[in-house]
């Protein structure tokens, strides 16, 4: 009788909780309005777009040579693997053959790219949890990957290095050297990370069993990368359709049991010693040779349409190009991984807590300037 | 003879196919026989050009049937040809890893179609963004507010004869 008044008394009101588009945990301008009922989300609004560019339609106005910077700037963690995938639809296009060497150094850098884009993941997940040491760790190491990222491409972020029919230049003289000291660096990075956050007390408190995301759901949503390998779903467009000279190695997809943000992040950093082990084995392989393919520089592929994949840090990018003959693709669209994964966010957050959504926004490792374009 | 080989070279479209492909357009006409639709290929990828009032029912039959078995929708795109706009859609089976085009076309001035986010719930801001770009409405879709432009942005940017608004320097 009593316990019935006090709930009356006590009766909850929804509350609309607005966040971002400028707030440090959503990794870039995105907004979400969160109706909340005490602590618990009830219901999600997600609004994205705020770094609309038009990239797509600005890929119609530009020659073939020039929209390789344009897909630089998708993304800016993973400027080379999105380098890549376009540069591959045009070769794909013009059936261009690519030396060895040019594949091997492709192959080495995308896989580095892959690890910077992982390390920076694992520092900032760890700081949205409130964990700041991994953070500086993981910069201290990303760091060195982007000086060597310097040395090689001689841009630190946008490096418009990859190029229809090969790459830009061979790589310095010391550079399998300094790879070889890199690789020792970043592992010896990397563990430190795993000893100090991954079996954590309060980390695993705060991401175990915390936004679950079932299998069924990803592949209904269309989830790619490490985010579905979470869930328990192995697919990785390296080992099921392999491009580029992936199939040359050995190496493993790691998977999570229950796909929750635990899960995702530790996929994520397995990932990182998959990648260095393919880093490792390119190396010793790494033929010598050409750099390019010489093209010209109007190209014009021959009308057709292609669309071709690949696994970016984030997930499967896809270029879906139509080519009319002249010097300008006639369409360019782009299969974004973050937007992808981001659409699940409203099925996710829904019944969890509020302090609980800026960690499973974080575990999806979105990119805004890939959603947006 | 020789000139007539050389002719029909000249026609042929690039075919491109692997196995998965080759058995997948073998396959698909028993499948769709009971739809309106052609079969051709681009590339390496088998197209189904389809109808656009039967769109929906051709992509619940192409994830549902055991042999197709289409689960994962990779990409939803509109191209603009100028007389129509192009319905794109390229699915993909997460368990017998083959994928397909789906292509339809719809009129420029009031391009409407049923929405695929019953079947794929990942078409839901593919359709949001083709609606907004490029002004294809989407029946029964849950909602199309704008995604990647404001509120009460005029005109339709993806399309070719959008003209971009002049730059000026104050």
């Amino acid at each position: 009788m009593v316990d019935q008044d006090i709930n009356k008394k006590l009766d909850t009101v929804q509350m609309m909780v607005n966040m971002g588009p400028q707030h440090p945990s959503t990794h870039g301008v995105f907004r979400m309005v969160l109706a909340v009922d005490g602590e618990r989300i009830v219901d999600v609004e997600p609004h994205i777009g705020y770094l609309h560019r038009g990239s797509e339609k600005l890929c119609e106005g530009e020659i073939y040579v020039q929209i390789v910077t344009l897909f630089d700037r998708l993304d800016y963690l993973s400027n080379l693997n999105n380098e890549m995938v376009f540069c591959r639809a045009v070769e794909k296009l013009m059936e261009l053959e690519i030396p060895e060497r040019a594949e091997y150094i492709r192959v080495i850098l995308c896989e580095l790219n892959r690890v910077a884009s992982h390390l920076l993941f694992i520092g900032t997940f760890g700081l949205d949890v409130g964990a700041m040491t991994p953070s500086m760790y993981m910069f201290r190491d990303r760091e060195k990957i982007q000086s060597m990222f310097e040395a090689v491409t001689g841009a630190r972020m946008m490096h418009n290095y990859i190029r229809i029919g090969g790459i830009k230049n061979d790589v310095p003289d010391d550079f399998i050297h300094r790879m070889k000291s890199l690789i020792v660096e970043l592992k010896k990075g990397l563990e430190e990370a795993d000893k100090l956050l991954s079996f954590n007390e309060i980390f695993l408190a705060r991401t175990k069993n915390i936004g679950t995301m079932s299998a069924k759901m990803a592949i209904e949503y269309g989830v790619s990368g490490p985010s579905l390998r979470a869930s328990g779903v192995p697919i990785d467009i390296r080992k099921d359709h392999p491009y580029s000279i992936y199939d040359r190695f050995d190496f493993g997809i790691p998977i999570g049991e229950i796909g929750d943000c635990w899960d995702r992040y530790y996929v994520r950093l397995e990932e990182v010693r998959q990648s260095i082990s393919i880093m490792e084995q390119a190396l010793y392989q790494l033929p010598d040779g050409d750099t390019i393919t010489p093209t010209r520089f109007l190209l014009r592929p021959p009308k057709g349409e292609v669309y071709v994949r690949g696994e970016n840090p984030r997930g499967e990018i896809g270029v879906y190009m139509i080519s009319d003959g002249t010097d300008k693709p006639y369409r360019v669209k782009v299969r974004p991984p973050s937007f992808c994964n981001l659409m699940t966010i409203k099925d996710l957050l829904i019944d969890t807590y509020v302090a609980d959504a800026v960690v499973i926004l974080g575990s999806l490792d979105i990119v805004l300037g890939e959603v947006d374009r | 003879m020789a000139e007539k080989d050389k002719a029909e070279e000249a026609i042929e479209p690039i075919n491109r196919l692997d196995a998965k492909s080759i058995a997948l357009q073998a396959m698909l006409p028993g499948i769709v026989s009971d739809f309106k639709v052609t079969i051709n290929t681009a590339f390496d990828l088998v197209v189904v050009a389809v109808e656009p009032e039967e769109i929906k029912q051709i992509c619940l039959l192409l994830r549902d049937n055991d042999e197709t078995a289409f689960d994962y929708l990779l990409l939803l795109c509109v191209v603009d040809y100028e007389d129509y706009l192009q319905v794109v859609y390229h699915i993909y089976s997460t368990s017998l890893k083959h994928t397909l085009v789906v292509k339809t076309n719809v009129s420029p001035e009031e391009p409407s179609l049923e929405s695929v986010t019953p079947v794929w719930k990942g078409a839901d801001w593919y359709e949001r963004e083709a609606h907004d770009l490029f002004g294809v409405s989407f029946n029964a879709h849950p909602s199309l507010s704008p995604l990647l432009l404001y509120e009460g942005f005029e005109g339709f940017p993806g399309r070719r004869n959008y003209e971009m608004p002049e730059y000026k320097e104050w």
